[in-house]
C-alpha cells in the first residue's frame, strides 16, 4: 500500500500541486488517477463530462518518458498524437503548428526528435497536451529540463487551460507559476 | 491523415523503415539462413528440392521472430504504451494495427524474397508458387502469435530469447500446415487444398484471438 486515506477534490478551472519527498507516492498517485495502476479501494470520478467516457480517456498523462519516437520528426510525432488523441471535433484543440508555436519549437518542426536537446524534447512532449483537448491534465514533473522562458510559456498554457475550465494535477518539486493552485503534501503526517 | 488507426499504421511503418531498416534486416537474415543450409546438408539437388519448402518456412519463422522482440518494448520505454492505455481507441485495435504495420514492414519482404531464395534450393515453379502462397497466408499468423510473446516479455530486458522460447511451440501448427501445403503444391499424394485451408483458418483464428491475448498481457504487465 503506497497511498492510504487520501482524499481531495478539485473544481473546474483549478490546479492541484502534489508535493512531497522522493518516494512519497506522487507518481503513484498520478498513475492511479490515469488508471495505469490498480486501486485497492476507493473511487475517482470526474463530474460533468460525457457520461460514457471514463476518467483516463478524459485525461492527458505526461510522465518522465514523453511518448515520442526519436526516429520521427517533431511534426510527425505530433501529427500522430493529434490524430490518435483528438478523434471527435470537440477534442480538436490547436493545430500542430500552433501548439509548437506555443512551446517555442516552430524552428525545429522537421528535425528528428532524437537530435533535439532534453529541454526541446520536453517542450515537444508538452505540445502533445495542446494538440488534443482533455479536461484533466495529469503532469508528472512537467518542468524537468525546461529553461526559464519555456517555464513561463508553459505556465501561460496551463493558465489558459484552467481558464477554459480544465483541471490540472501536477506532481512537482518546483513552483509551477500558478498562483491559485491548491497544494497536496504527501508523505507528511497528514 | 484523419483516422487514428491509419495514423498509428503510418507511424509504425515510418519507425520500422527508419530504425535500421528492420525489414531489410529480416530479409538478409532469411537469405543467410537459407544460404547456409546447403553447407550443412550437402549440395545434392534432389535433397535440396525435397527439403526446400521446409527450409524456407523455418527460415521465415526465425526471421519473423528475430524482428518481433521490440514490437511493444520500444513503446513501453518511450511512454507511448501508457498513452495507448489511456486513449479511447481500444488497446486490442492498437495491437492489431501495430501487428499489421509490422507485418507489412518485415513479413511481406520475406514473402517477396522467398521465390528468389527458392531458386537457390532447386525449387520447381509450382513449388515456388506454393511456398509464396503459404508464406503470404501464414506469416501474418506468425506475427500475431509472436505479438503475444512480445507483449508477455515487454518488461523483460533483452527478452528476445525468452520470447522465442514462449512463441516457438505456439507456431508449430502454422509450420506443419504451411510446410505440408507448400510441399503438396509441387505434387505428391496430399492435395494442396486441405492443408492450405487449415493454414488460412489458423491465420483467421490468430487474427481474432491474438490481439486480445496480447492486449490482456500488456494490461496485466502495465499494472
Amino acid at each position: 500500500m503506497v497511498l492510504d486515506r487520501l482524499s481531495f477534490s478539485l473544481s473546474s478551472g483549478r490546479a492541484l500541486v502534489v508535493t512531497g519527498p522522493n518516494g512519497a507516492g506522487k507518481s503513484t498517485l498520478l498513475r492511479a488517477l490515469a488508471g495505469l495502476l490498480p486501486r485497492a479501494g476507493g473511487s475517482v470520478g470526474l463530474a460533468g463530462g460525457p457520461p460514457e467516457a471514463e476518467l483516463p480517456q478524459q485525461a492527458h498523462y505526461l510522465a518522465h518518458s514523453d511518448g515520442m519516437k526519436a526516429a520521427l520528426t517533431v511534426e510527425e510525432n505530433l501529427d500522430f498524437w493529434s490524430a490518435y488523441l483528438a478523434q471527435t471535433p470537440d477534442q480538436r484543440n490547436r493545430t500542430v503548428e500552433a501548439a509548437l508555436g506555443v512551446v517555442g519549437l516552430s524552428h525545429v518542426v522537421s528535425a528528428p526528435l532524437g537530435v533535439l536537446s532534453a529541454g526541446q524534447k520536453r517542450r515537444a512532449a508538452l505540445a502533445r497536451l495542446l494538440v488534443a483537448f482533455r479536461p484533466l491534465w495529469l503532469l508528472d514533473e512537467p518542468l524537468t529540463a525546461l529553461d526559464r522562458a519555456s517555464r513561463d510559456k508553459f505556465a501561460a498554457a496551463m493558465r489558459e487551460h484552467c481558464a477554459q475550465g480544465g483541471l490540472i494535477v501536477a506532481a512537482t518539486h518546483e513552483p509551477l507559476g500558478l498562483e491559485e493552485a491548491k497544494e497536496l503534501a504527501l508523505g507528511s503526517a497528514g | 491523415m484523419s483516422s487514428p488507426l491509419a495514423a498509428l499504421f503510418l507511424r509504425e511503418w515510418r519507425v520500422a523503415r527508419r530504425i535500421g531498416g528492420s525489414g531489410a534486416m529480416g530479409v538478409v537474415f532469411f537469405l543467410t539462413l537459407v544460404a547456409i543450409v546447403p553447407f550443412a546438408v550437402g549440395p545434392d539437388p534432389n535433397l535440396l528440392a525435397r527439403i526446400g519448402p521446409a527450409i524456407l518456412w523455418i527460415a521465415a519463422l526465425l526471421a519473423t521472430l528475430l524482428c518481433l522482440d521490440r514490437l511493444f518494448q520500444a513503446d513501453a520505454e518511450d511512454g507511448s504504451l501508457d498513452l495507448f492505455h489511456l486513449a479511447e481507441t481500444p488497446l486490442e485495435l492498437a495491437v492489431l494495427v501495430k501487428c499489421a504495420a509490422h507485418w507489412a514492414a518485415t513479413g511481406l519482404p520475406l514473402v517477396v524474397a522467398a521465390p528468389f531464395l527458392g531458386l537457390m534450393l532447386q525449387q520447381e515453379t509450382m513449388a515456388l508458387l506454393g511456398v509464396v502462397a503459404t508464406l503470404l497466408v501464414g506469416t501474418p499468423a506468425l506475427t500475431l502469435i509472436g505479438a503475444i510473446g512480445a507483449a508477455a516479455t515487454v518488461t523483460v530486458r533483452r527478452g528476445g530469447l525468452l520470447m522465442a522460447l514462449l512463441v516457438l511451440p505456439l507456431t508449430i501448427p502454422v509450420l506443419i500446415f504451411g510446410v505440408s501445403a507448400a510441399e503438396a503444391a509441387s505434387g505428391g499424394t496430399v492435395p494442396f487444398d486441405a492443408p492450405f485451408a487449415i493454414l488460412c483458418a489458423i491465420t483467421l483464428a490468430a487474427l481474432a484471438l491474438c490481439p486480445f491475448a496480447a492486449a490482456a498481457a500488456l494490461r496485466y504487465l502495465g499494472e
